[in-house]
């Protein structure tokens, strides 16, 4: 309908778009060959890799390492059941009409990203221990951007108020905070948490590098998430404040049970594009040493085993990387049309 | 109000004296393992094996040290870290002990706050170039580019070979060795430099190693060794004991393989090194048998040498200086006694 | 009552601040304080005093001369102008090429549109890590070396050394002469403006109101005449293991300048597009009504008034640009975190006064590109408010 409506309102258009066509698939198809026709999907080692077209081997002889990293084979059952719970966690959120919706939050940023560190990190009830170094992979990717995200939404939050609050002290102090994290790349970041940190400890008191990558990346993300949010709570009209304070609330309960629930609604496609570049930050955790999915990849692409297959590593973790980015993007958006609508 | 800034003094009193008396091998015992500092990949000198398990002869000399003091070979954690990373983390508490292919050298050892309680291994820095471009010798490389790893010696002297010789070269430097190497691999640069042990290590991860040639040509000593913090002597005392532990052992025949029947051995140098006479652990805060823990737990220094970069490795690199100094070499351990 | 209500809640809010305040002084007091001692306990040097010694090795690529010689201190500036230059090259490329696909998804012919679509979901959705490494690592690989390099017109060549093309002076000149524009372009919008002041004070313009805009020519042509480059093309060549004359670029700044500006400019034509939809389409049709051709309208109507949608979230993007522009430390370009926070560190060992001048940098960066887009916002949003 739409296209012969278009051919019809413009012939040159029309003769346009076949060029065009005609260009893009001479130019896609050595890319389409490349990826499927030619490439080689079975077979043992590298010698089974004509160089014709891509040697998908190699992302199949490495898979397990890509999810899991270096973590012990026995034990991979804990981080199956850990993203189940998430999984299972965060179907009620999508159920409008779950009966304990807003009980399940504390849980959803609390309880699930804590029971996660402790059921993959083992050490008690005869769960054997292990090291937060040999945690890899993708699974590394998801366990960081997932207990950065539960946790730098409520400090986000916060960060918001203290920026929007009346008291002039506490304004200052937060604006020096979130423009301090804006202002530094999060790789500098990392490396003062990774090596440099004790430095700004006393002596003996240690935690785990993970754990303090963590927190670098949460404070990071939290300034971001702060200004996001800042501009729904400015967003939200005087006059609901002011209702609020009409009704006798104090001023949590104003925040917490009028002002914020607007404010946040308005900034659904903030907070996921916020975590969406979480997501796709995490991968700069291998400049300090860590394999996440990308970290796996580019460390098996060197192994002499592997080596000039980095294109289809890349290619892999692209996609992966892709996926998921793109489908929070897309709920956010199906999210925000869902909003629109109710409003 | 009245009583914080006393009570801040107080508390800040508190941690100081806590700073004065810290102490790598309380600390260690403490703690229950020791926090190792290790390159990120280096094949004979540290590199996890395709089960994630560290590997090579850095990593034995990290067995080494907590087999001596807490008596398991195992009870380390591997921290790795690139060139640039190393100092910082061993200055920050980060990691106890740094055994990362690291080079002696006076600055170093003046002004970075850190130790060198001995020799590991003694290189050179090389060069491998491709063979097809027919480079012979080092002056074959006027206006050639280099790839390295960034923050090393090799950096250092590669400036300064140029300069004096008066050519003219381009640099590529790079934050881990893994990227060098595939750098290298992908024609990057014409050749690449470190330190010639790491060049025979590196040259059996390209696509054809048979394709390159590593130059005869040696430019600047490179004694490759442990680092600890500075000013904690007696623990720079364990990890120096450590290694020698391990040369000694091999002047005096002893494996882990034979170390319980040497037990029996009437030599006194045997008796005492594997603590049958004598204490030579109280002074260090060890325990008396913790030589023999280290024989037998990770080995002598030939057998540290042979497993990781040895003729049955991937590497073969001969002894060469690195064998002890009564067959010609440069290893020597100081008396035990 | 309601005065007494508000007394509490004033003291309340007094006890916070106090509250809040003596936290942060506690934990900046407690963080100094460890890390004074540590630093003593540890023996290790402070102060800035290294920034005099010698830095001692070499650099692949620096704008301003370089040598063995060449101190810390001068290594800084050397670094940081590294760092400012890719992130200027990357926010230019990455608006046009942003403008370009904003267009293209906004385009009437629906073949282009989905090419625009294909482009902004795959790019922004891929780490930018991640593209780095497919140009450097990926795509290099398969580039021939210098002997067997790609020619286009027999003056460029490309080939795993990076990008040679042909050069009217020398490099350095270019720079300089680069600055006397920059600094032309500032000093003739002032004195535009100044004209415009009399011309509103006087009813006319002064006699040098032309002088505006003829600073930022004569500026850089003095800069030339007093380097006294003469305009002399050099083509690269062949020489040894490598090229030579003209410019070369080597292929970690093209790879970083590349994927900085394809992955933000993913980012850019949704914010363009944003804002040109948010112009409504009565002004597009009456704009037509008046016989405006299209591009005259984009031009003359939508584009000035999509601006005040567009600036503030390209701010943000030109600022994540600059900070991105630090992973180049993952690709071996000398930028200031792989020098500066790199080399240095590990020769000098003082990585507390280090990680704090790279940080500032950075900060101050940040907080002057943000002050200098908020004032330009202001300002066009004043002109444009006058106008309506």
């Amino acid at each position: 309908m739409a296209w012969t409506r278009f051919a019809k309102k413009s012939p040159l258009q029309l003769v346009i778009t076949g060029v065009l066509l005609a260009l893009l698939i001479y130019w896609a198809w050595p890319v389409f060959d490349w990826l499927f026709f030619k490439a080689q999907f079975t077979g043992t080692d590298r010698s089974a890799c004509t160089g014709e077209g891509a040697c998908w081997l190699f992302v199949r002889a490495r898979f397990d390492q890509f999810i899991f990293g270096f973590y012990e084979p026995s034990e991979r059952w804990r981080p199956i059941l850990v993203a189940i719970l998430w999984i299972l966690g965060f179907i009620p959120v999508r159920l409008a009409r779950f009966p304990a919706r807003k009980a399940l939050i504390p849980f959803l940023l609390v309880v699930l990203p804590v029971s996660s560190w402790f059921i993959l990190r083992g050490g008690f009830w005869g769960l054997p221990s292990v090291e937060t170094s040999r945690w890899g992979g993708l699974m590394l990717t998801l366990l960081i951007s997932a207990i950065g995200i539960s946790l730098s939404l409520p400090l986000g939050i916060l960060l918001a108020l203290g920026r929007r609050s009346e008291l002039p002290l506490l304004r200052w102090i937060t604006v020096a905070f979130i423009e301090l994290w804006r202002g530094v790349p999060l790789i500098t970041v990392l490396f003062m948490a990774s090596v440099m940190l004790p430095f700004f400890l006393p002596p003996g008191v240690e935690f785990d590098k993970l754990l303090r990558c963590l927190v670098g990346v949460v404070l990071f993300t939290s300034a971001y998430m702060a200004e996001v949010v800042r501009a729904g709570l400015q967003a939200v009209p005087k006059g609901q404040h002011e209702a609020a304070a009409a009704l006798g609330f104090g001023y949590w309960q104003s925040m917490g049970l009028v002002v914020l629930p607007q404010a946040l609604r308005q900034v659904i496609p903030g907070i996921v594009n916020t975590f969406i570049s979480l997501f796709k930050d995490t991968s700069l955790v291998l400049i300090i040493g860590m394999f996440d999915l990308l970290g796996m990849v580019q460390a098996a692409s060197t192994d002499p085993e592997w080596m000039g297959y980095a294109m289809e590593g890349y290619v892999f973790a692209g996609f992966v990387f892709w996926l998921f980015c793109f489908s929070m993007s897309r709920t956010s958006l199906r999210l925000e049309k869902r909003l629109e609508q109710a409003r | 109000m009245k009583s914080f800034w006393p009570s801040i003094c107080g508390l800040s009193l508190l941690i100081t004296s806590s700073w004065l008396q810290a102490d790598t091998l309380d600390e260690v015992k403490k703690r229950g393992f020791l926090k190792c500092g290790v390159s990120q990949g280096l094949a004979g000198f540290s590199s996890p094996d395709k089960a994630g398990q560290w590997r090579g002869i850095d990593v034995d000399l990290c067995r080494g040290v907590a087999a001596a003091t807490l008596g398991d070979a195992n009870k380390v954690k591997y921290t790795s870290l690139s060139a640039k990373e190393r100092f910082t983390a061993l200055q920050s508490g980060e990691i106890d002990l740094l055994s990362r292919n690291t080079s002696w050298t006076i600055v170093r050892d003046t002004s970075l706050a850190v130790d060198f309680p001995g020799v590991l291994y003694y290189d050179g820095q090389g060069f491998m170039a491709p063979k097809k471009l027919n480079v012979k010798t080092l002056k074959d490389l006027n206006g050639a580019t280099v790839c390295v790893n960034l923050g090393t010696t090799t950096e250092l002297n590669l400036a300064d070979y140029f300069r004096s010789q008066k050519m003219t070269y381009k640099l590529v430097a790079f934050e881990k060795n893994d990227e060098v190497v595939a750098a290298y691999d992908a024609g990057r640069c014409d050749v690449m430099s470190s330190d010639q042990s790491g060049l025979y290590a590196d040259r059996t991860r390209l696509k054809k190693p048979e394709d390159h040639v590593i130059l005869p040509e040696i430019i600047s000593k490179e004694p490759l060794g442990p680092a600890v913090r500075h000013g904690d002597n007696r623990w720079g005392d364990i990890v120096r004991w450590t290694l020698f532990a391990m040369i000694e052992a091999e002047e005096l025949k002893i494996t882990s393989a034979n170390v319980d029947q040497q037990k029996a051995n009437s030599n006194p140098a045997v008796r005492r090194l594997l603590g049958m006479e004598g204490d030579l652990g109280k002074n260090l805060g060890l325990k008396a048998d913790w030589a023999l823990q280290v024989v037998k737990q990770v080995g002598s220094y030939q057998e540290i040498f042979e497993r990781n970069l040895g003729a049955n490795t991937p590497l073969k690199i001969a002894r060469g200086q690195n064998a002890l100094w009564r067959d010609g070499g440069l290893q020597y351990s100081m008396p035990f006694r | 009552m309601a005065q007494a209500a508000r007394k509490k809640t004033q003291g309340r809010g007094l006890l916070l601040q106090a509250l809040a305040l003596l936290i942060v002084v506690l934990i900046l007091g407690l963080i100094i304080h460890n890390t004074v001692l540590n630093l003593e306990a540890r023996g290790i040097a402070s102060g800035f005093g290294f920034l005099s010694q010698p830095a001692g090795f070499d650099l692949a690529f620096h704008l301003l001369p370089y040598d063995e010689t060449t101190t810390f201190g001068q290594l800084f500036i050397i670094a940081l102008l590294n760092t400012l230059l890719v992130s200027a090259i990357g926010v230019v490329f990455a608006s046009l090429l942003g403008l370009l696909v904003a267009l293209a998804r906004l385009s009437q012919n629906p073949l282009i549109r989905l090419l625009g679509t294909i482009y902004v979901e795959t790019l922004r959705n891929i780490p930018l890590l991640l593209q780095l490494f497919f140009w450097y690592f990926a795509v290099l690989r398969n580039l021939p070396g210098p002997r067997e390099s790609l020619e286009f017109f027999g003056v460029v060549y490309l080939n795993n050394r990076g990008l040679s093309i042909p050069f009217p002076m020398e490099p350095a000149a270019a720079f300089y002469i680069a600055l006397a524009l920059i600094l032309g372009l500032i000093v003739g919008h002032y004195l535009r403006q100044a004209a415009v002041k009399k011309r509103v004070e006087a009813g006319r313009f002064p006699a040098w109101h032309l002088l505006p805009y003829a600073i930022p020519v004569i500026f850089p042509l003095l800069t030339l005449l007093l380097l006294g480059q003469r305009w002399q093309i050099s083509w690269p060549e062949l020489q040894g293991f490598n090229f030579s004359g003209g410019l070369q670029l080597i292929p970690e700044f093209v790879s970083l300048v590349a994927a900085l500006s394809l992955y933000t400019a993913a980012f850019v034509a949704e914010i363009v597009r944003a804002g040109i939809l948010s112009v409504q389409k009565g002004q597009m049709e009456a704009s037509e009504a008046l016989g405006l051709t299209r591009l005259d309208t984009m031009r003359l109507v939508i584009l000035p008034q999509a601006l005040r949608v567009i600036l503030p979230p390209l701010t943000s993007q030109y600022l994540n640009l600059v900070k991105n522009s630090s992973l180049a430390a993952a690709i071996a370009f000398p930028d200031l975190v792989l020098v500066f926070s790199g080399t240095a560190i590990n020769i000098t060992g003082q990585a507390v006064e280090i990680m704090a001048m790279v940080m500032m940098v950075y900060l101050l960066l940040s907080l002057s590109i943000s002050a200098a887009m908020n004032r330009y916002q202001s300002k066009t949003l004043h002109y444009l408010g006058q106008r309506s």
